[in-house]
Formats: structure tokens, C-alpha cells, sequence
């Protein structure tokens, strides 16, 4: 009774072909069929962002998101950036500005920041802000995460 | 939070989007950026027997001139894609302005134009720019194509004149007028929510310091988006003095909206809201417009 | 002697497995054959159960099995009492009704579990849920808390005569005395306001029963899992070891991840021995919204006495506390609303009042800030209101009455959450406000400032207001200090971390005794395969229970060091030290033996022991403090607002604290960054809404506002004040929860202030720009 769809999904560099049901929410594809645990889900509405992704380059919700409308595209995720030895820059800069607690919504806020500075590599903190705001965070407050974005750009721009 | 299950189809062509449209009839649904049926669903509050998927369909994203120096939109074309088109930019900034109101860009980045105003959520941005700017959309199905002026396309709360069998497939925008200011007001309770009220406003000079054209377009305070009359029938043909918006504002607030009371405001603070924000809207397009 | 490590602004040791996505969260764990979990949940507030049918959902391919409460037969009963009753307090009156685990003859609140389902996914899980039906009939529903105790008022609880939870009186002094004595009483109805906890990572549980070990693992959410191992086998009836309750990584706790004896810990592990198949069930956002615990409502009759000249004679306070359909977590918020009222403030005669009330609303237990921000809440604004009587500026009130650093410690006569007398232990009040207020300028902004804008018609004003915060409460937490053979350490404890920064801040309480570096401290939280006792998280009490049970362990440990290193460099304790993972002679460094071979000696394997000798360079230590330790400090606010509209900017935000030792003052000033966010949240976004029939109308982040990014103001400026606290070796308060305590009666100062000449009389700890609106209105006499 229950259909199944062939998708080919290119998730951090490695093609994935599944058989998955049409309501496959693209969160729990990513989480549970492919045990990319670093993508969170936190409210399954498309409010939180922690489930944030980059979908051929551009950040999206993938919990509001069947897994078979992104057939074809090409996915980053959170651990396509850098190991526990060898930090991305973003990531080192959430560690130095104490932008993370709990950690939860931490890989959301980092997909956003990627394509953020890639727009903007040169950030205020006023556009830092902004540029987060889709992201919910219980935490900190944000104004770490907000510092950790700008410095994120400054590591970049040196590197 | 899971999705109901449903029957799905992903055509790859107009055409074939058209067919099961018409095979599934009042059971068929589109399915465009998701970003506003993809919730509903997850808290099953919709149910859809069966998904066409337009997502495949890449010819129905684009954004191409027309012969008159406007532009018409592809309904599949995200909505971050036409806030960075460079001609978007150029011809109808306020355009840019209200889709950056639309929620988050992680949203935008998959939402696409058409989808939102066939969606017609009365508190959308879009379907108040699409009668604002007078948009004419083109709605297709087996039968062939019509046209609908968007102040005859939206009829309630998520309701429009589309059939089951047809789909909203390009959104034409006419040129905008020279002269032309616009401006973009709205009042949520936070950035990228829900506006308690909004007002987006063109006014079109004459050259000579009166209005030729004044345009008030509304949403989240009515069972749709509205498109006020009484500001071009008091402004048109008049110099935009203060007490003249004044008057406006505060008729369009009394009599030309519809706002109710929910747990972040009640009708007399929203109408307020539409008083305030009408006359902000009309003074700053004014202002705009003799730039 | 090495270099401290305290007080040092240490990065994190958990950062980097946290931020390349190598957490372990609840619902990252997998275990092959698992099942899923869904509950079913009543739509409605107050029924009667007539019948639930669940034979269509058992049949649906993928579903395993459903139970009701009918099910369970014998095993159903209504949980334990998580937090006991206060009953040191004299007269106290406390009607014991703690949850049941899932309805069996009524419901009780909306959101209340009635059925669950078991199946091969969540998805279908969740379909079965459409096939399970309820006969029920529908009774009145009881929202308002005075109302609930009207004569004829429907009961929740149908054994009781009343809707009375519980009737707590406390009294210093005679606050008829002070009535006698007063030139001015001033009295108010002041209300304060429903919020959820809003962790992003909602609760959780996975649950694998071992049936040739006999074990039961349980992976759970759980801010205290010592508490929640022996609930699970106290149900199953199984031996504390028989239970191995884990934390996964937490995301966020906030308060409502303490309550247990839920149905997730009750049912689900009984399920898991039946079926004898790991089961895993995960909250979605709109159950936690319908099912997890909140607080913050009670609506106070509060009046305060003073002199002409602003000195506090007394007050009083009489409020009706919502604990909800149930009372299983005690009296904790509301004893902390009691201990609050004080502040900062000689209170001479006090006379305090807790009418706590059941209602057909989720049951409430502490969110952070608990009880806490509603006490600050009523006394600031009533020292706000009799300013304002007096003709008297709200800083001069607040500097009249202002507890003196001398007075410390200074005995409040008030018991509090701990069951003990509420003891102010230290600090500098007027230190901390002379501090915000030099900070914030505020002699500047109502002199030259406020005046030039409100001439050209603009609407800024001014709040600052005093907070206490109690910490650190017993009855006490523990750890085990163990230096491995390889050098490194382990610290272990039961305790719950949910984003505090303990895997980095124990570390450095140990690494201070123990000379290493904080990287080769491994710390171990919340397993209790390996550490058997401990209470939980909350009432910020980790750094300063748990660190001082690691700082009195790892002393113990040094001392075992040094005592073996002693004899085998056969030099004097005196002349060694400890530094970079050895033991060495201080004058004679290259003289050294590592920690690492000191272990493996501390633990011979053949030959024979001195008598009382105790292996291994390990020791184990706990700590419970007399009374809690008491925070404090002091909230800045300007507020921008536009009188049109009604919409409100925070232009700046300052902040004095004194939670006395900082750690990790990086950490500390992250902990004030949270607590604030969710302290402007409380005031001006968030609220939980149930309509006319008990129906939770903000269920969902599109209702219910998370505060975002752009809702804070530009830069929390932080005042910091050290005043070590006198109850523990090193000095610390807790931290966790001042922002959250301190925003709502400074917000209310700050936007009376900005339409200063109308009296908008703000009574209410919620207020949005909708409801600022007719404030206004009614002041102008619209």
C-alpha cells in the first residue's frame, strides 16, 4: 500500500540512492537514513532552524521538506565542515566567542553562517544579527553567536 | 509531528502537471516551496489525498522583461531568487522590500512567488504586492490558458477563483508608472512573524506636485489582502497634504479593513495600527516619489 | 604551586564534538530493532473516561501494540511526590495528588496522555493515533485561579472538598503591627504570567531492557537521573543497580527536564520489559507545548507599609499559586515566590501567604527563574508604586530600604524551598545598584536626556530594579575524583548537564588540586552505572554542589598522591609538588614521579597493604550546604518605545551581578546571556494562552514567540561583583537563573517611566505592544 519513490540525493559529497516513502520529512532522511546525527530537529514547523541545511548552496529547512522535492540536489551539511581536530573557522569562532551551550541548535546556526558569509564576508554586527535571526537559540542570548559570525569572518578572510 | 501519508506524483513538464491535475481533480494538490503546506501537515491539520510536485518542473521558473518594461514571474521561482534578480531590483524595489518581510531566508529559499499567492493566506506579503502592483496571472490547465487581474483572483481566507485542474503558472507585473514612490510599513510582533498589520503604498506623481496615482494595498487585517479605494479617490488629482492622508488613514482604518482581535492585539489596537501605518505608508511613498 | 585554574576563561572541552556534530542527543541513538513510541493525548481539559477503544489501531500494519490505563492493570498508579510537601512550616496544609502516569477514569488537562501506541516508526505511530477512539463526557472546565475556588466550582479531584492544592501562611514580625505603625499602605493585584521552558531539544526517552542481564538502560532527558533511576525501579520493582539511567547530551533543560514519573519513565520502561524490544520515544514540539511542564502564574493580593518618608514598615503578600492538574513536584515554586518577595530589602514584618490551586492546565513545575522573577516581580513593583504615592524617586525607595553589606549574613525568618530558613550569605547591594546606576547614567538620562526627547514628542524611559537570586540548595550533590594509569583524570558524578559547561568547569576545580591540564580531565555527568547518588539540576546548584564535591574529593586525592609519592621519592610531603601530570620536589624538579605511575602503585597487585589503606588514587566526596547560597544583583533598562504603535526597543540593557566566585567567568557571563534572553521572553514575548475551554491556544512557535536575535538589545553590559560566598570552599553562588528573574519588573518600571505623567499603572508581568496600547489609552481617559 505504501509507495515509494527512488531518490539519488548527493549529501556531502557522497550520492545516496534510497527507495523512501513521499512523507519522508528531508530532517529525518538526512538523521535516520543516511545517521547524519549533527542536524537537529527541534520543531518540525519551520520556526527553530536547527534542522537548518544548504540545499545546493542555499539554507533551508529541511523539516518542512519531503525528502523526494529535493531528488537530484546536491546537500551540506553540518559535517561537511571541519572534524574536532581540525575546526572550520566558523566553528572555531563559536568555540572562542562561547556561542554555544547546549549545542543543539549550534549546526543549524553554522549552515546559516556559511551561506551568510559567503554573501557577506565583511559583516556588521547589526547584519550578523539579522542573518540569524531564522535561527532559534535558548542559550546564549545570541550576542556570542552574533560575535563568533563576525570573527568567523575575519578567521575566513585571513585564511 | 509526521506527515499523514499521501499519494505522490512529480511531473517534469507543464504538460504533465496538467494531466494529473485534471485525472485527481478536488484530491489533487500542488505542491510548490512547501514551506507553508509542508507545516500544516506535519501538525496533520492538512491532509492532501495526493501531492503534484512542481519542484521538477524547472520551465516554470524564471523571470523574463515584457514588451511594456514590466516583468513576468515564473511560478516556481523561489522567492530569494527575486529578491537578488538584478532586473526585480531595478524596475520594482518595493518588491524586493516586502519579499525580505516573508519570514526567514532559509524560508525564501524555498518559497516561490506563485506558490504563496495561490496560497492566499491573508496575512502573506505577496498576494498584497500582487494588487498592489496590478498583477495579471496566468492560469493554466487542459483546457487552455486565462488570465485573472489579481484584484479578481482572491476570494477569502486561502481561497481563490483556481479550479482543481488548474495552476497559476506566471505572474505578470506592469510596468511601474514613472514618478512612482513606494513604501512598505508593518507592524509584527517580531521580525519575520506574522504582521498584526501591514500596508504597502505606490504613489505616482504628476509632475506638477499633485498625485496622479495612490495605491494602498493591506494584509493580515482582513479575510485577504485588500486593496484600499478611498486613497486614490481622496489623493488622485490633489496635492498629498498631511491632513489629506490624515483623512485617508484614518478612513481606510474605520472602513476599508477587517482585522479581528487574537492574543496579540485586539480590533480597535490593529485598526489603529492601519491608521498609523496607512498614513506612514502615503507620506514616505510621497516622499520617495519626489526623489 | 602551579597556576590556578579558577577564575579563568577556559574554552570548552565539549565545543569541538559539539560544533562538528558529533553530540549524542536522545534521538541520535539507535539501537537495531527498536520501536517507536506515540501518545495519544486528550483534545479535551476535564472529562470523564467512559470507554477508549484502541482495536482499530492495533490492527494497522507496523503497530505493535497499544496500551491504555485499563492495560496495565495493576501496575498503574499515580506517581510518587517528587518534591515532599513542606510541612516544617507550621499550619501548612498540602493535598498530595501526584501525576498519573496516563488517565484511567478522568482527564485532567488537555495535552494529558490516554493511550499509546507502539510501532515500527514514529510515522506510524502517529497514524495509529487517528484510530484510537475516546468515549468520553465532558466536564466544566477550572482555568481561573481564583474562580477554582468558588463554592460549586467543578473539582478536579473529585476526593477533595476544594480545589485547594495546598495553604501555606508564613509570618516575621506582625504585619499587623506595621499596619499600625504606617503613615501609607499601598495595595495591588499583580499578576504574573504563563511560560514554557522552550529547550530546542524537546524530552526523550530509549529504553532497552537487557533480559540476560537483567537490566534495564535507559537513555533519558532527564535533569536528575539518580532521582529518576530509583523512581523507574522503585515501579518495576528492581534493584537500583538492576537500572542504568544515562543523559545522552542534553539540549537544554530549563526546568521542565527534572519532572519525572511521566509517562515516558513510568510506561514506556514496563513496555520495554513486556515486549522485550527497545523502544524509543521523542516529544514533538506541539506535545511539549500540550504535555511538558511550565509555570509562572499566580496572581497576588499584595500591600506594602511604609513611613513617609519610604522606610519599609511591612509586607504583605497573598497570592494564588497555579500548580495545574496535578502537584507531583510540591511546593518549590511557590516557596520561592516567598523567599523572593524580600529582594534586596529589611522587610521587618512579612506576612506571606500561599493559596496553591489545582486547575485543568498542564501540571507546573520550576522553569528557570522559578518563583524566583514572580516574588522580585511584586515587591519591585510595589516599592515602584509606593514611590510613586510618596512623590519619592524609585531609585531613593529602593536606596532607603537597601540591606547593607553589614547586615550580611542577614536571616530572612522565611523558609524556603529547601525546607530551611532563607539566609542572605553575602554581598554588596548598594554596591551593585550604585554600580548599574553609574553604568546606565542614570542622573544623565532623567536630567538632560529624557527631557530633550520628550519635548520633541519621543517616549524613552528608565527602569532599574534590585533581584535576589537563591542558589545552590540542598540537600546535596557528590563525585568521585580517580586518577587513571595513564595520567589523565576521571571525574564522575550523577549530576545533568544540559549546556552549563561542566565537562570544562569541573574540570578546572580538579585540575586545581590535581596539576594537570583541563584537557586530560575527562568528566563524567549523569550516568548512574557510574556514580549511584545525586539529586538533579536545578535551582543552579551544579557548580557550586557538584564543584565543591569535586574540589573536597580531588583535595583528597592530592593528599593520596602526595602521601604515596612521599615515600617513593622518600621526600618530605612538605617539599613536593604538583604540576604538569607529576609530583615532583619542588627544589629538585627533575626529581619527579607522573601520576599516571602513581596510580598504577596506589592499586599493588601482589604483597600486602598497610591496614585502613584504600587502592587507587581515587576518593569520592559529597557536599549540602546549611542554606542556600544567595545571588543578587541589578537591572538597567532604557526602553525605546513608540507611542503610535506601541512597539518597544531595548536601546541598553545593564547588568550588576555577585554570584561570588567565578570559575569560569566566560561561563558565567554566557549563563547571564541566557537567563536574560529568556527574562525579555517572559516580559514581552512569551505566553502561554489557554482559551475558555482549556485549550492551550499558543501550542506552536507561530503562536507562542521564541525570542529571536533581533528582540535582544545591541549588547548586554555586564557589571560584575565578587562577593565569595562564606558556605563553601571556593567561594560560589549560583548563576543560572538571575537574567531570568530580573526583566519583567524592570521592563514595567522602564515603560511607565517612558510615558512618566500618566499613571499606566502596570500590574501585569506579560505585556505586549497590543496590550501597552490600551494602557495608554486608559491613562489618556480614551
Amino acid at each position: 500500500m505504501t509507495q515509494k519513490v527512488k531518490v539519488a540525493i548527493t549529501v556531502n559529497g557522497t550520492l545516496y540512492e534510497r527507495e523512501v516513502e513521499p512523507r519522508l520529512l528531508l530532517s529525518d532522511f538526512i538523521r535516520h537514513d543516511l545517521g547524519l546525527k549533527g542536524t537537529h530537529v527541534g520543531c518540525e514547523h519551520g520556526l527553530c532552524g536547527s534542522c537548518t541545511v544548504l540545499i545546493d548552496g542555499l539554507s533551508s529547512r529541511s523539516c518542512t521538506l519531503f525528502a523526494v522535492m529535493v531528488d537530484g540536489s546536491d546537500i551540506k551539511t553540518v559535517e561537511s565542515l571541519g572534524t574536532m581536530e581540525k575546526m572550520h573557522p566558523i566553528q572555531e569562532a563559536f568555540q572562542e566567542k562561547h556561542a554555544l551551550q547546549c549545542g543543539f541548535c549550534t549546526p543549524g546556526f553554522l549552515m546559516t553562517t556559511v551561506e551568510f558569509l559567503e554573501g557577506n564576508p565583511n559583516p556588521t554586527a547589526e547584519e550578523a544579527r539579522e542573518a540569524i535571526d531564522g535561527n532559534f537559540c535558548r542559550c546564549t542570548g545570541y550576542e556570542n553567536i552574533v560575535e563568533a559570525v563576525q570573527l568567523a569572518a575575519k578567521k575566513m578572510a585571513a585564511d | 509531528m509526521k506527515p499523514a501519508p499521501f499519494d505522490y506524483y512529480a511531473p517534469t513538464s507543464v504538460e504533465e502537471a496538467l494531466d494529473k491535475l485534471t485525472e485527481l481533480g478536488y484530491s489533487g494538490k500542488v505542491l510548490a516551496g512547501g514551506q507553508s503546506l509542508i507545516p500544516a501537515m506535519n501538525f496533520r491539520m492538512a491532509r492532501p489525498t495526493a501531492l503534484v510536485d512542481l519542484n521538477k518542473v524547472k520551465e516554470l521558473s524564471y523571470i523574463k522583461p515584457t514588451a511594456d518594461g514590466g516583468l513576468a514571474i515564473g511560478t516556481m521561482t523561489r522567492d530569494s531568487v527575486v529578491e537578488e534578480d538584478i532586473m526585480v531590483n531595478e524596475r520594482y524595489p518595493i518588491l524586493v522590500k516586502t519579499i525580505k518581510h516573508i519570514a526567514h531566508k532559509q524560508i525564501r529559499n524555498r518559497g516561490t512567488f506563485g506558490g504563496a499567492i495561490a496560497h492566499a493566506d491573508p496575512a502573506a506579503q505577496l498576494p498584497a504586492a500582487a494588487l498592489l502592483l496590478d498583477a495579471n496571472f496566468k492560469i493554466l490547465s487542459k483546457a487552455g490558458e486565462r488570465w485573472v487581474k489579481a484584484t479578481d483572483f482572491f476570494i477569502g481566507p486561502f481561497m481563490t477563483v483556481l479550479e482543481p485542474e488548474e495552476m497559476l503558472a506566471e505572474v505578470v507585473l506592469p510596468p511601474m508608472p514613472a514618478n512612482t514612490g513606494a513604501s512598505y510599513q508593518q507592524v509584527s510582533r517580531q521580525k519575520g512573524g506574522y504582521a498584526q498589520a501591514a500596508v504597502i503604498s505606490t504613489v505616482t506623481m504628476d509632475g506638477s506636485g499633485k498625485v496622479k496615482e495612490a495605491r494602498v494595498a493591506l494584509f493580515s487585517v482582513g479575510e485577504s489582502a485588500l486593496l484600499a479605494s478611498k486613497p486614490n479617490q481622496v489623493l488622485a488629482g490633489q496635492v498629498p497634504t498631511a491632513e489629506a492622508i490624515e483623512e485617508v488613514a484614518a478612513y481606510v482604518a474605520k472602513n476599508e479593513c477587517d482585522p479581528g482581535t487574537d492574543i496579540h492585539g485586539t480590533e480597535e489596537y490593529r485598526r489603529n495600527l492601519v491608521h498609523v501605518l496607512v498614513r506612514r505608508a502615503l507620506t514616505d511613498a510621497v516622499q520617495q516619489a519626489k526623489k | 604551586m602551579t597556576e590556578s585554574t579558577i577564575s579563568k576563561s577556559y574554552k570548552r572541552n565539549e565545543d569541538p564534538r559539539l560544533l562538528t556534530g558529533n553530540g549524542n542527543y536522545i534521538d541520535d541513538i539507535e539501537i537495531p530493532g527498536m520501536l517507536h513510541v506515540a501518545i495519544k493525548r486528550s483534545d479535551y481539559a476535564h472529562a470523564k473516561i467512559n470507554k477508549i477503544d484502541t482495536e482499530e489501531a492495533k490492527k494497522m500494519p507496523g503497530v505493535v501494540a497499544v496500551y491504555t490505563a485499563e492495560d496495565l492493570g495493576d501496575y498503574w498508579r499515580p506517581g510518587p511526590l517528587q518534591v515532599p510537601p513542606p510541612t516544617v512550616i507550621k499550619g501548612s496544609i498540602f493535598h498530595a495528588r501526584p501525576l498519573e502516569c496516563i488517565a484511567k477514569n478522568k482527564i485532567r488537562f488537555s495535552g494529558e496522555p490516554v493511550a499509546v501506541v507502539v510501532a515500527e516508526s514514529r510515522y506510524i505511530a502517529e497514524d495509529a493515533l487517528d484510530y484510537i477512539y475516546l468515549d468520553i463526557e465532558p466536564l466544566e472546565y477550572v482555568g481561573d485561579l481564583e474562580k477554582s475556588l468558588d463554592p460549586g466550582a467543578p473539582l478536579i479531584h473529585e476526593d477533595l472538598e476544594s480545589n485547594l492544592s495546598a495553604d501555606v501562611r508564613q509570618e516575621v514580625g506582625s504585619w499587623e503591627k506595621a499596619v499600625a505603625e504606617a503613615d501609607l499602605v499601598v495595595k495591588k493585584r499583580i499578576v504574573t504570567k504563563h511560560v514554557a521552558g522552550g529547550a530546542i531539544e524537546n524530552r526523550g526517552i530509549v529504553i532497552q531492557w537487557d533480559d540476560s542481564f537483567k537490566v534495564l538502560n535507559v537513555w533519558a532527558t532527564t535533569q536528575g537521573p539518580v532521582p529518576m533511576r530509583n523512581s523507574i525501579a522503585k515501579y518495576l520493582g528492581l534493584m537500583e543497580n538492576q537500572v542504568r539511567v544515562m543523559n545522552p547530551d542534553i539540549g537544554g533543560g530549563f526546568g521542565p527536564k527534572i519532572m519525572s514519573s511521566q509517562i515516558d519513565d513510568v510506561v514506556i520502561p514496563w513496555i520495554a520489559m513486556k515486549l522485550k524490544k527497545p523502544i524509543k520515544w521523542v516529544e514533538d514540539r506541539r506535545e511539549n507545548f500540550l504535555g511538558t511542564t511550565s509555570e509562572r502564574d499566580q496572581v497576588h493580593y499584595a500591600e506594602i507599609a511604609l513611613k513617609k518618608d519610604g522606610t519599609i514598615l511591612g509586607v504583605k503578600d497573598e497570592f494564588y499559586h497555579n500548580t495545574g492538574a496535578y502537584n507531583p513536584y510540591g511546593m518549590t515554586v511557590p516557596l520561592n515566590t516567598q523567599t523572593h518577595v524580600i529582594s534586596n530589602y529589611n522587610i521587618p514584618n512579612y506576612f506571606t501567604r500561599i493559596i496553591m490551586v489545582f486547575t485543568n492546565q498542564m501540571v507546573v513545575t520550576p522553569v528557570r527563574g522559578a518563583g524566583r522573577s514572580h516574588g522580585i516581580f511584586v515587591m519591585e513593583r510595589l516599592l515602584d508604586a509606593a514611590a510613586k504615592e510618596l512623590g519619592m524617586d524609585p531609585i531613593e525607595i529602593r536606596r532607603k530600604n537597601i540591606l547593607p553589606p553589614e547586615s550580611m549574613p542577614f536571616r530572612t525568618g522565611v523558609i524556603g524551598q529547601d525546607f530551611v530558613e532563607s539566609v542572605l550569605d553575602s554581598g554588596d547591594y548598594p554596591g551593585a545598584l550604585e554600580k548599574t546606576l553609574e553604568a546606565i547614567e542614570y542622573e544623565k538620562f532623567k536630567k538632560e536626556i529624557q527631557p530633550k526627547l520628550r519635548a520633541e514628542g519621543k517616549h524613552k524611559g528608565i527602569g532599574v530594579i534590585m533581584f535576589t537570586e537563591g542558589t545552590a540548595v540542598g540537600p546535596y550533590e557528590g563525585a568521585k575524583v580517580m586518577v587513571g594509569v595513564t595520567g589523565k583524570v576521571n571525574v564522575v558524578c550523577a549530576y545533568s548537564n544540559q549546556g552549563q559547561g561542566h565537562y570544562t568547569t569541573f574540570a578546572q576545580v580538579a585540575a586545581n588540586q590535581l596539576g594537570v591540564d583541563i584537557k586530560d580531565i575527562e568528566v563524567v555527568i549523569g550516568d548512574t552505572g557510574q556514580w549511584q547518588w545525586g539529586v538533579g539540576a536545578f535551582a543552579s546548584r551544579g557548580m557550586t554542589l557538584v564543584g565543591t564535591a569535586i574540589h573536597n574529593a580531588a583535595v583528597k586525592v592530592r593528599e593520596k598522591a602526595l602521601n604515596l609519592a612521599s615515600k617513593i621519592l622518600e621526600t618530605p610531603k612538605e617539599e613536593l609538588e604538583l604540576a604538569d601530570g607529576v609530583v615532583r620536589i619542588a627544589d629538585l624538579p627533575e626529581k619527579f614521579i607522573s601520576l599516571g605511575e602513581l596510580a598504577m602503585r596506589a592499586n599493588p597487585t601482589r604483597g600486602t597493604v598497610e591496614e585502613g589503606m584504600e587502592p587507587g588514587l581515587e576518593a569520592a566526596s559529597y557536599y549540602g550546604p546549611p542554606h542556600g547560597a544567595t545571588g543578587y544583583g541589578c537591572l538597567g533598562l532604557i526602553l525605546d518605545v513608540d507611542p503610535e504603535t506601541a512597539k518597544v526597543k531595548i536601546e541598553r540593557l545593564v547588568i550588576a551581578d555577585d554570584c561570588g566566585t567565578n570559575i569560569n567567568p566566560m561561563i558565567v557571563d554566557g549563563q547571564i546571556h541566557g537567563g536574560l534572553q529568556m527574562g525579555i521572553g517572559e516580559a514581552f514575548y512569551e505566553n502561554l494562552v489557554y482559551d475558555d475551554y482549556g485549550q492551550l491556544v499558543t501550542a506552536s512557535f507561530m503562536d507562542y514567540l521564541f525570542p529571536q536575535a533581533t528582540d535582544m538589545p545591541a549588547k548586554f553590559e555586564i557589571k560584575h561583583i565578587v562577593t565569595p560566598s562564606p558556605l563553601n570552599p571556593l567561594g560560589i553562588k549560583g548563576i543560572g537563573e538571575a537574567g531570568a528573574i530580573c526583566v519583567p519588573a524592570c521592563f514595567m518600571q522602564a515603560l511607565e517611566d517612558a510615558f512618566e505623567g500618566m499613571d499606566l499603572d502596570i500590574t501585569d508581568s506579560f505585556m505586549s505592544p497590543g496590550k501597552l496600547y490600551h494602557y495608554v489609552q486608559k491613562a489618556k481617559g480614551a
